[in-house]
């Protein structure tokens, strides 16, 4: 194990690496075709459904192998939410979160893939998105939303 | 809105994108035993969230680097430069981001954490997100491109 946590920062860079091809080869970085993947009724483009359906299943076919070791390669322990409760915090964020996909068609992946490409739309989007993040993180603690500490 | 730009539908070049996006999330788990959810990949890269030490931290914030990498890569391979669309509509998407970054933060989930990596736990919970900001996505392009 020893050899591959110096490595580390290097095996991240490259799984950013290979998620970023991956949302730019699917189209998904593109907020045109995203929004025409949620617009049902109108110019509908069904191309973002195959992205998520390879993603999910590339990924339950993965995980499976991935947990068959008894701990990761890189970190001492898998650490997987365990939560399970379908709370306010979950759907009034997820709510939040469909609203904004749905006016600006990029979530937070696509975002980051797009800030390279300097269109004065991302630049106003990002700074935004990062200080909502921070937001929202504090917003989670409030007496409001009785959740219990989670992770993403 | 911005005016509705026409997409070509790509069934294989999405797929493809998908499996790699998969991959990606594989190796997350493989490799760092976590949800490569961009969400909260983000969060921790940021110090918005506690995070398991420093090795916890450092592969998230090179994840980032490699996400924003990636566009010059697949330029840099294809010669072509990446297609986008970015609305220029800077309030709005000021307001956008904003909604994106609160909603995922206390939803504890993005498209990537919920939609990928939760759906292939089998998680409830991660579904009943993922339908929620489905639903509320599609009614909002609704309601933008179709009514107001």
């Amino acid at each position: 194990m020893t050899l591959l946590v110096l490595l580390r920062p290097l095996l991240g860079a490259l799984a950013g690496l290979v998620f970023g091809i991956g949302l730019v080869v699917s189209g998904m970085s593109d907020p045109a075709k995203v929004l025409n993947f949620l617009d049902v009724l109108g110019a509908w483009d069904p191309s973002l459904a195959f992205v998520m359906g390879g993603a999910a299943a590339t990924t339950f076919v993965g995980y499976r192998l991935a947990w068959r070791r008894a701990r990761p390669l890189a970190m001492p322990a898998f650490d997987v939410p365990r939560t399970q409760a379908i709370d306010a915090p979950l759907l009034s964020g997820a709510a939040l979160f469909g609203m904004g996909w749905g006016i600006g068609g990029f979530c937070p992946g696509p975002a980051w893939t797009a800030l390279p490409l300097m269109a004065p739309g991302t630049l106003a989007f990002l700074p935004a998105m990062l200080l909502g993040l921070w937001l929202g993180g504090r917003a989670k603690g409030l007496p409001a939303f009785h959740a219990a500490p989670s992770r993403p | 809105m911005p005016p509705v730009v026409p997409t070509e539908f790509t069934p294989f070049a999405s797929l493809a994108g998908g499996v790699l996006i998969g991959l990606s999330a594989v190796m997350v788990m493989a490799l760092f035993g976590r949800i490569a959810g961009i969400a909260g990949v983000s969060r921790g890269a940021l110090g918005m969230t506690p995070v398991d030490g420093a090795g916890d931290w450092g592969w998230r914030i090179a994840f980032v680097a490699g996400l924003l990498a990636a566009p010059l890569a697949v330029t840099a391979a294809t010669g072509a430069s990446v297609q986008q669309t970015v609305s220029g509509n800077l309030p709005g998407m000021a307001v956008a981001g904003l909604l994106v970054g609160v909603g995922t933060a206390l939803g504890s989930g993005c498209t990537s954490g919920h939609g990928v990596c939760g759906l292939a736990r089998l998680s409830v919970r991660s579904l009943a997100a993922v339908l929620t900001f489905m639903a509320f996505a599609a009614a909002t392009v609704l309601v933008l491109r179709h009514v107001l």
